[in-house]
């Protein structure tokens, strides 16, 4: 198993160079001239020069991603064009918030999906399991902007029953921040409830259809039993694989969201980067999307290796 | 690569087969039911394509798309308004007999706006993904085909690439190269190809030790004559079920684009650039504005996504 691990975490490591790359080229190179992309097309030459000569982007490009990636090695993101100042703690912000409004999400989705799941699959074919896959597919199809519009008519302004900004404003307490996440993460449950029902129908089917579950139900143990001892825990792999790739999504399709709502999150803080064409945060922002997915790709390995026998003495895959 | 394990099949138990798959908008994740669909797609007989005209699914989403597709080309003279045309007097005034959905912010009329604001998505959307198409089939060959150092280098440069949710890749491009209707064409394209490449290789992967591939080889056929002429047909179902699919999720992208202020320039009347040109009219409660244009999105996405689900389902089944 060790080395199963070590080479997912040199995969994971050559994944983030690799990513570092593409970053620095959408970035840095595509732009064109960072200095007149943020001053505009009014400024003057000489301006457009000196503000490129004090982000130092006027040097060759091999120096500036070098210096880039070894700042990132060191927690140094990077300075922005629009502050003036570290990227870092901006980023550090935005990530807390949108965590809080991720881990929402997952809270009310993963037990909702797993349970639809598996009410699906005890009823395959059968009118439950078609009215879950059918609006599954609908709700995970529909942009999150309109599901969350939607909900802004219905809830925010014809019934005025939630808040439809998801800042609490500083200071407020555990509960206000709550009310007022309500509403943005319901378009996220939406959107991942049909992936996670989806595996969790699909692996619990499978389970269903075992020599295991037949024996069991054969020596007379009550289908409930039956279900929770050994159909679940086999059904449940997959879907945690799910969970995790999902992770990746959720904090980077965040950005429609947090827009929507004007949530201070990393998705907020990309959309205004790019807005203000400030591509020192947008790569940086970016780029902590891609390390969250990538981690949370690994830490769901490292849990099926923990959680499954077979992959555990077979070693690698 | 991302971890899943394969599910150990039992002999003759049915397999868990979706009824329905949620359009992928992770940006690809092929769980172990994608995958066996891919593979089920290359041994689909022209008789399995018949099956679809059966389905009301298929149906449903064809003629939706059709109705948005007669939208796009006759737009500006089915529309009772010049969807251009400003009213300041009638602005914001709600749905009546002389103007069915409203009128906006500027009192241009929201139903001529909805209906000609089909033009642009669907121009974008199936050249973008024919394109992706295209260049990820060529690519997914070679790498299924050629194999060995090669197909490990794209491999991991494909998933880094992954590792970034497809909005926000799309996202940084746009902004880096600025938003035509050529650019985010290019963009969405080349963004979909490692994933197409990635179906493709997959279903290369079995085809490439088939008898019929090594008797080619023996003939004395060169590499891409093997690729394009002997293998690219035994997986073109494949690649047509990945078309549809992607096509679902480029709508959806367009879509969140425009509403991102990232796609078609006002005044053109574009269905995410509307939402967000009238999203402050929302919160004052003139819903109009921004639910038809939204429902517009949701059911071009959902239709599309039906119609691919169909086809998936028919050769999977």
């Amino acid at each position: 198993m060790a080395a199963f691990l070590l080479r997912r975490l040199g995969f994971m490591i050559l994944t983030l160079w690799l990513l570092s790359l593409i970053i620095f080229f959408a970035g840095q190179i595509l732009p064109g001239d960072p200095g007149r992309a943020v001053l505009g097309n009014l400024a003057s030459q000489s301006s457009v020069q000196a503000l490129d000569h004090q982000l130092g982007v006027d040097r060759p490009l091999l120096t500036r991603y070098l210096s880039w990636l070894g700042g990132l090695l060191h927690g140094n993101l990077g300075t922005s064009y629009t502050f003036r100042s570290a990227v870092e703690p901006f980023v550090r912000a935005a990530l807390i918030n949108s965590v809080k409004l991720a881990v929402l999400a997952f809270v009310i989705v993963v037990p909702l999906g797993i349970l639809g799941g598996v009410i699906a699959a005890l009823y395959e074919g059968r009118t439950a399991d078609r009215v879950i896959s059918v609006t599954g597919l609908s709700l995970s199809s529909v942009p999150e902007f309109v599901s969350g519009i939607v909900l802004i008519v219905i809830f925010g302004v014809t019934l005025k029953a939630l808040p439809v900004t998801a800042s609490a404003g500083p200071g407020a307490g555990v509960f206000n921040q709550f009310r007022h996440l309500i509403l943005p993460a319901i378009p996220l449950v939406f959107v991942l409830f049909g992936y996670i029902a989806r595996m969790a129908r699909a692996g619990t089917i499978e389970a269903l259809n075992s020599d295991y579950a037949r024996t069991a139900v054969l020596k007379g143990l009550p289908q409930e039993t039956v279900i929770r001892r050994h159909v679940l825990r086999n059904s449940l792999l997959p879907t945690i694989t799910v969970i995790a790739t999902q992770t990746g999504y959720l904090i980077g399709g965040l950005v429609v969201v947090e827009t929507l709502f004007n949530y201070q999150g990393l998705g907020n803080l990309i959309y205004k980067a790019a807005v203000g064409h400030d591509f020192a945060m947008l790569e940086a922002g970016v780029l902590i999307i891609g390390v969250v997915y990538v981690v949370a790709t690994l830490i769901a390995d490292v849990l099926l290796t923990l959680l499954n026998p077979r992959l555990r003495i077979g070693g690698t895959q | 690569m991302s971890g899943s394990i394969p599910q150990p099949v039992e002999p003759g138990a049915a397999s868990p087969v979706d009824p329905v798959a949620p359009i992928d908008r992770t940006g690809g994740y092929l769980g172990p039911t994608g995958a066996a669909a891919v593979v089920a797609a290359s041994r689909a007989t022209p008789a399995r394509w018949r099956l679809l005209l059966r389905k009301a699914t298929f149906w449903a989403g064809a003629s939706i798309v059709l109705f948005w597709v007669v939208c796009a080309v006759f737009g500006h003279a089915i529309a009772p308004y010049n969807p251009l045309a400003q009213q300041l007097l009638a602005a914001n005034a709600a749905p009546s007999s002389a103007h069915w959905f409203g009128t906006d912010q500027l009192g241009r009329d929201v139903l001529s706006r909805v209906i000609t604001g089909a033009r642009d998505i669907l121009i974008i959307t199936p050249l973008a993904t024919l394109l992706g198409t295209v260049l990820g089939t060529a690519l997914g060959l070679a790498m299924g085909y050629i194999g060995g150092w090669f197909d490990s280098v794209v491999s991991r440069i494909v998933e880094a690439i992954l590792a970034l949710p497809f909005v926000i890749i799309a996202f940084l491009f746009v902004v880096a190269v600025g938003s035509t209707v050529l650019s985010i064409t290019v963009i969405i394209g080349l963004v979909f190809t490692p994933l197409i490449a990635r179906t493709v290789r997959t279903a290369v992967l079995v085809e490439r030790h088939q008898d019929y591939v090594s008797a080619s080889r023996l003939l004395g056929e060169n590499s891409a004559r093997v690729m394009f002429g002997e293998i690219l047909p035994n997986v073109l179902p494949a690649i047509v079920v990945e078309f549809t699919v992607r096509l679902a999720y480029a709508v959806f992208a367009v879509a969140t684009l425009s509403f991102l202020g990232f796609g078609i320039a006002p005044p053109t009347p574009d269905w995410g650039a509307d939402i967000t040109a009238n999203y402050s009219g929302l919160l004052a409660g003139y819903w109009w504005q921004t639910l038809w244009p939204a429902l517009a999105i949701a059911s071009l996405v959902t239709a599309v996504a039906l119609i691919a689900d169909s086809i998936e389902q028919v050769l999977s089944a």
